[in-house]
């Protein structure tokens, strides 16, 4: 099997790649890169007028299988993911119960291979059931193909137990994910706290819940020159420490999401759930800043903490509703219509920050259009417009922040290991 | 015409001025009702209220309940006791099913901020907030406002102190938003703890000194203290918060003379109002549930006059 | 659309003293006669007829102020949301000779509004009505005492009782809408 995509701007920031070239696949690899392939193909793909890039990774995915599929489940949520232009994500392991032990991962691996379409790199818990007592088996988990360890959903309350895991991810070279909060500062809250929290009447997580944390992480990093990526980086005094601690040469990476770019607390104004994360939608400043860390590239990737909730968690209170938004569907677009169009950051740096950032933290060899590499590949029309609708997600749930958002850039393939997982159908 | 179109009456921060003082107008004609002999007029004449309390609320409900019944109203009380861990029908759907019922006006009280909101954009039916959370309570506010400006003829200009827990107040927001709207120069009073945060963003001025609240105020709104709310460590006792915070005669002699106290009700005598002061000549409180009546006869009338349809439904 | 004036300063003032010499004919003695005017004009009819009273008769006869907005039978039709004007009745009705005043007689429906709400403030003895203009087409089996004017007119037609207090001046006047 043989297929050329022709004709597109192929960028890829790994190998310095911006141009107009044909693309060879042949079976599950890049065969060849170059002006004008003309060989004979199986299947031609018009690419003028569109992006060719490496295939998108995000880090940060839930995809709640095993134990909430009624949210999502792996087939649906890389479905999601190979629609958005994703070819690999990271699974969180908050799952129900929490990824902890080989047998898990080996069954959750099993899983995967059945039913993703997108490949799946599966992270474990730091601490057994995400408790914050007892270090998983970190020895074992990584003989499993685990790559990262996060409590994500919670942080690591004790100090202690936080240092001798990164001590030990760091023997291990495994990547530390790190959900920075305080549950003591932010206890109870739901919405950014300040004038938000107060006009609304609803409780306050601060922005010190989230920046003490970031501090004590760095911290225990430096000490253990442990690999540590600090997770939904949301507001400003992060992004300084993340600055401050990659000026001192340490081993720290930070991601972002979309929404706290692309909005700010005032989306949380109207009471409507699907503003509802945590960390939660900050002040306009908080939003500007975490652009700026991304233009000078303090903030490496954008991932979409894509945390699909049933209807029935969220159409109601809400204090009492469910964290969390899903992502995967459009979080290209939105970063396109939020950064490249308004000048903040060049669709080649954009790309980066979607492929080889997330690779080269994750230590994966994916993330480049490298002749022979496994043809991972996305091609989209960044200046297409469309307008999120929750008929058209195809993730299982629909909690997004944009809907009835009208965002520029349209993935019109998405192909994983030479297969095309995705083609736009309207 | 009427400029208040709204379908529902969900805050005061959403409402413009007019909107505010047409209330306020059409309250005045109301409150002539209640003095007649017969105490009822055919406005509101086979529609149906129903009051969806989820929290206990004697004044409140009955104030609703006076006011709908004098319009005419058919009114149904529904209570329903919630506890966050007690699973139950959703807000939603309980909504959805007294809807179904035919009611025309759903008057909600709730403890989650934004609820009467969220059920305004799922239902046909007009939707007043009775009070959610800390959040809104805004036939209060215009109650408190219509009194005071019945006592000082206008609202402009007025100096206003609200003390108390203004941080866990829903009375206070819908207060400082009307009043800033009517043109009233505001301040809250309370322990720095009660302040939240960023509240000047909402046009007050911040005293955590009573004598500075009551010195030039045309008229004080004291908030009734709660000490058994959750972050209860944090709170000062019941005497030492009489002893700084509380509105006594002692306290008033350098205020103005002609100072308006109001108090939204229920009050605790000797937390944070003295009984002389509560019981005193300068007092409005009993007024004030008076002209609650009006204040929601004109709600419930200008609610039920609109066409409004901005109802969406998620499901 | 077309204005014509029907009747000028003069003739409302004309008209109104009739008006009181009618009543006060037929009343034989003031004593007992309360007016009532329906919110906004009848109420500013009222009061002169109040004032050509006490120049007649040197009495100042009871004046009430009557909003029928909250007993219209049409609260409930889509594009009503009329604004509500204050009620003042500040005497006992039972047993008085309620004159209520209006500016227009048209489908009867407001006077109809007016007698349910006059009785549930207490029980006249009688109730007459005054209008200042009748221009036909009643719906309901209502109709005036004492008249300024009687104007046939079309469907197309509306009548405008302009007031000083609070229109620019006195005058009646008839507009056709095309």
């Amino acid at each position: 099997m043989k297929t050329i995509i022709k004709g597109g701007r192929v960028i890829d920031p790994k190998n310095n790649l911006d141009q107009c070239l044909d693309v060879l696949i042949e079976e599950d690899r890049i065969k060849e890169i170059a002006p004008q392939i003309r060989e004979q193909a199986d299947q031609v793909i018009d690419a003028s007028n569109k992006i060719v890039a490496p295939g998108l990774i995000d880090l940060h995915v839930h995809l709640r299988e095993p134990g909430r599929e009624d949210k999502e489940t792996i087939l649906s949520g890389t479905r999601a993911a190979a629609k958005g232009g994703f070819t690999t994500v990271l699974a969180m392991p908050n799952c129900e119960p929490a990824i902890d032990s080989p047998e898990k991962v080996r069954s959750l691996n099993q899983r995967i291979k059945k039913d993703a379409r997108v490949n799946v790199l599966v992270s474990s818990a730091i601490t057994l059931e995400r408790a914050g007592q007892k270090i998983t088996d970190l020895d074992s988990l990584q003989k499993e193909g685990v790559l990262a360890i996060t409590d994500d959903g919670s942080s690591v309350e004790d100090s202690k137990i936080m240092l001798n895991a990164m001590q030990r991810a760091k023997e291990l070279d495994l990547l530390v994910i790190a959900h920075c909060e305080d549950v003591f500062l932010s206890k109870k809250g739901v919405v950014n706290k300040g004038f938000t929290s107060t006009k609304l009447g609803l409780k306050g997580i601060s922005r010190e819940s989230e920046y003490s944390r970031v501090a004590r992480d760095i911290e225990l990093a430096e000490k253990s020159n442990a690999r540590l990526h600090i997770a939904h980086v949301s507001c400003r005094e992060s992004v300084e420490m993340v600055a401050k601690a990659k000026k001192r040469g340490l081993r720290v990476s930070a991601e972002t999401a979309p929404h706290y770019f692309a909005l700010d607390e005032e989306a949380a104004w109207s009471f409507d759930t699907n503003m509802k994360m945590n960390p939660p939608l900050r002040a306009k400043e908080d939003a500007e800043s975490i652009r700026q860390a991304l233009a000078e590239g303090v903030i490496d990737v954008i991932a979409s903490d894509h945390a699909p909730h049933t209807i029935n968690e969220k159409a109601i209170e809400f204090d009492r509703a469910a964290f969390g938004v899903i992502g995967l569907e459009t979080e290209l677009a939105v970063a396109i219509t939020e950064l490249v169009n308004k000048k903040i950051l060049t669709l080649f740096d954009l790309i980066k920050k979607f492929t080889v950032n997330p690779a080269s933290i994750i230590k994966i060899d994916k993330g480049a259009l490298s002749p022979a590499a496994v043809a991972d590949l996305v091609i989209f029309s960044p200046e297409k417009e469309w307008v999120v609708k929750k008929e058209n997600l195809v993730s299982k749930s629909s909690n997004s922040c944009f809907l009835g958002k009208r965002i520029k850039g349209v993935v019109e393939y998405t192909f994983c290991q030479g297969q095309m997982v995705y083609a736009r159908q309207d | 015409m009427q400029i208040f179109k709204r379908k529902d009456l969900l805050g005061l921060e959403e409402l413009s001025k007019e909107e505010i003082e047409e209330i306020l107008f059409t309250a005045e004609s109301f409150k002539e009702v209640s003095t007649r002999e017969i105490k009822k007029v055919p406005a509101l004449r086979g529609k149906t209220v129903v009051n969806l309390f989820y929290e206990p609320s004697t004044r409140t409900r009955v104030s609703f309940e006076v006011a709908a019944k004098r319009l005419s109203a058919d009114v149904i009380n529904v209570s329903i006791e919630t506890s966050s861990v007690k699973k139950g029908e959703t807000l939603i759907d309980t909504g959805k099913n007294i809807e179904a019922l035919k009611a025309d006006i759903i008057v909600i009280r709730h403890g989650s901020s934004g609820a009467p909101a969220m059920l305004a954009r799922h239902l046909k039916a007009n939707v007043v907030n009775a009070g959610d959370g800390w959040h809104e309570h805004p036939t209060q506010a215009l109650l408190d406002i219509f009194t005071l400006k019945e006592k000082k003829g206008k609202i402009k200009d007025l100096k206003v102190s609200i003390i108390g827990d203004i941080a866990h107040s829903r009375v206070a927001r819908s207060n400082i938003w009307g009043l800033t709207k009517l043109g009233a120069q505001v301040k809250v009073c309370a322990p720095k703890m009660l302040i939240p945060p960023g509240i000047e963003k909402m046009g007050v001025k911040i005293t955590n000194d009573i004598e500075n609240a009551l010195n030039d105020a045309d008229a004080v709104n004291i908030l009734r203290m709660q000490f058994e709310r959750d972050e209860k460590a944090a709170f000062p006792q019941e005497l030492e918060y009489f002893k700084t915070f509380g509105v006594t005669e002692e306290r008033l002699e350098k205020a103005k003379k002609d100072i308006i106290i109001m108090h939204p009700g229920p009050i605790n005598r000797g937390i944070e109002i003295s009984s002389a002061v509560a019981d005193g000549e300068r007092s409005v409180i009993l007024e004030q549930v008076t002209n609650g009546i009006a204040v929601r006869m004109a709600v419930l009338f200008l609610v039920s006059q609109s066409q409004e349809q901005n109802h969406e439904d998620h499901n | 659309m077309k204005t014509k004036r029907i009747l000028s300063q003069e003739d409302i003032k004309r008209t109104l003293t009739r008006l009181t010499h009618q009543i006060l004919e037929k009343k034989t003695s003031s004593d007992g006669v309360v007016l009532i005017g329906i919110q906004t004009r009848g109420v500013h009819l009222a009061q002169r007829i109040q004032t050509i009273i006490r120049e007649i008769e040197g009495i100042k006869v009871p004046l009430g102020a009557l909003d029928i907005t909250l007993y219209r039978d049409d609260l409930t039709t889509v594009g009503s949301s009329p604004v509500v004007k204050k009620t003042k009745i500040n005497f006992d009705l039972n047993d008085k000779e309620v004159i209520l005043i209006d500016d227009v007689l048209f489908t009867g429906r407001t006077v109809r509004a007016a007698l349910d709400e006059i009785m549930d403030f207490g029980r006249p003895k009688s109730i007459e009505l005054l209008v200042m203009i009748d221009r036909g087409h009643r719906e309901l089996p209502i109709r005036a005492d004492y008249v300024g004017k009687n104007i046939p007119t079309s469907a197309k037609e509306q009548i405008e009782v302009r007031l000083k207090e609070i229109d620019e001046q006195d005058e009646v006047v008839i507009i056709e809408k095309q």
